[in-house]
């Protein structure tokens, strides 16, 4: 009961942010439907492991979702992921650390600041593996392990046979999702 | 003995195709300054540039952008020498301008159309109206009140978080933005959190403070900058992500210390350890 309140939660806060950000407004429902699931995953997974490894898999998931969705609907990434990711952002550590260290508990006052480090850590690290994701396995429709190996292989034999091919040149054929 | 003769009419049709290239790169220069404006990443605004300069044949263009500086060159024997450079300050967002010109490069791209058309187009993406107030204080009270109720807040909370939602993105629109620096803002922002959510628990209204805060914190939390400094670092360009990620960090910085001045500040009213 108390998932199906938050994760509802997720999706208004989400969206909330896709308002703030200014984003176009026919790509709401995704931008809650990113927000919500990637909370979901969190609190799915948070009993289980530590805050910064649930926040990592919630994180990853996040962002599969907004390039999926910034593929099917062509437009940039960035609506998707910036009000998606939020949830994950540690609001609570700032309050704690900030909380303990006025209340002169500096141990814990250290505990939550290096909690708050550890989970923006673990979203830096799923966007940047994430991200590292050829742009063809998105606009496929197929998840990365359904990918025919003929289809990868194919990709990565071109890349590799361009010798011009600099990391900025490969990006710059992704840009436009 | 004549060596190349060059005609009049060579010469005109020379200096209309300069006209020409250089009204382009202006375009391709407002291009880019809008999509760095609005928060787009680094590569989206080099992408964009030299799409729009491709489309029209000229190979010559070079941009360097950063963050909060957009560089960009052009020049060789058969195009014009340009050299533009603008720079911003780190700003707020606005993705659906970064969305519409996504879409007019591709439109560019796949059309050729007409220099006029696509100064049409940035002037109609320029003037663009941000959200109306209410609905950005609306949604800033929506947000509130959601991230309350997923940090552990029970209905007064969820009542009192969307209340202090309004009122904080109402500062934020009203005076923060337009009257106070980045630090300032930020500051006393995360003050007005605190001091409004004390505000509620003490009164009894709201019951944790724990979740009016966190409700009231998220709402200040960098997200563009955040996540952009994190995608440029990620994409190589270390300099744009540093000024970003630093930002970010910074603003994080200015929400504990506004928080935590405010509940010092109640401690020692009170005389005991604040709630």
């Amino acid at each position: 009961m108390t998932w199906i309140v938050q994760t509802a939660a997720a999706a208004f806060g989400t969206l909330g942010f896709a308002v703030m950000f200014g984003a176009p407004m026919k790509h709401y429902a995704y931008c809650g439907a990113v927000g919500a699931i990637g909370w979901l995953v969190y609190l799915i997974l948070e009993p289980h492991t530590s805050m910064a490894s649930a926040t990592f898999l919630a994180a990853i998931v996040v962002i599969l979702l907004s390039r999926w969705f910034a593929v099917r609907r062509r437009c940039p990434v960035t609506i998707f992921l910036i009000s998606g990711i939020i949830p994950l952002v540690p609001g609570t550590g700032i309050y704690w650390a900030a909380y303990y260290t006025v209340t002169g508990q500096l141990s814990l006052a250290t505990e939550w600041g290096f909690q708050s480090v550890k989970i923006a850590v673990a979203i830096v690290l799923g966007i940047v593996f994430v991200f590292e994701l050829p742009q063809k396995v998105f606009s496929s429709g197929k998840p990365v392990e359904g990918l025919p190996n003929g289809q990868t292989g194919q990709r990565w034999k071109t890349a590799a046979n361009r010798k011009t091919t600099r990391s900025h040149e490969r990006r710059r054929k992704d840009a436009l999702h | 003995m004549s060596v190349n003769p060059v005609s009049e009419e060579d010469v005109e049709t020379d200096m209309a195709r300069q006209k020409f290239q250089k009204e382009i790169l202006l375009l391709a220069f407002r291009a880019g300054k809008l999509l760095l404006a609005n928060g787009a990443e680094i590569f989206r605004v080099e992408d964009t540039v030299y799409r729009i300069c491709r489309a029209y044949g000229l190979q010559s263009v070079r941009a360097f952008v950063l963050s909060s500086a957009l560089f960009l060159t052009a020049g060789n024997e058969t195009e014009p020498q340009f050299a533009e450079v603008w720079q911003i300050p780190v700003n707020a967002a606005n993705l659906t301008r970064v969305a519409e010109l996504n879409e007019l490069s591709r439109h560019i791209e796949l059309t050729h159309c007409s220099p006029e058309e696509i100064r049409a187009e940035l002037d109609r993406i320029e003037n663009m109206p941000d959200f109306p107030l209410w609905l950005q204080v609306l949604a800033g009270g929506v947000c509130g009140a959601a991230f309350s109720c997923m940090f552990e807040g029970d209905p007064a909370d969820f009542a009192c978080a969307f209340v202090i939602g309004l009122l904080f993105e109402l500062y934020f629109t009203r005076i923060g933005q337009p009257h106070f620096s980045r630090i300032v803002r930020n500051i006393l922002g995360g003050a007005l959190i605190a001091a409004l959510s004390i505000l509620f628990c003490h009164s009894g209204l709201g019951h944790h403070l724990q979740s009016l805060m966190t409700g009231g914190i998220v709402l200040m939390v960098p997200g563009v900058a955040f996540t952009n400094g994190i995608r440029d670092l990620a994409d190589g360009d270390y300099l744009s992500g540093e000024i970003r990620l630093l930002d970010a960090l910074i603003v994080f910085f200015c929400i504990a210390i506004g928080v935590g001045s405010v509940m010092a500040l109640y401690g020692w009213f009170t005389g005991g350890a604040p709630l």
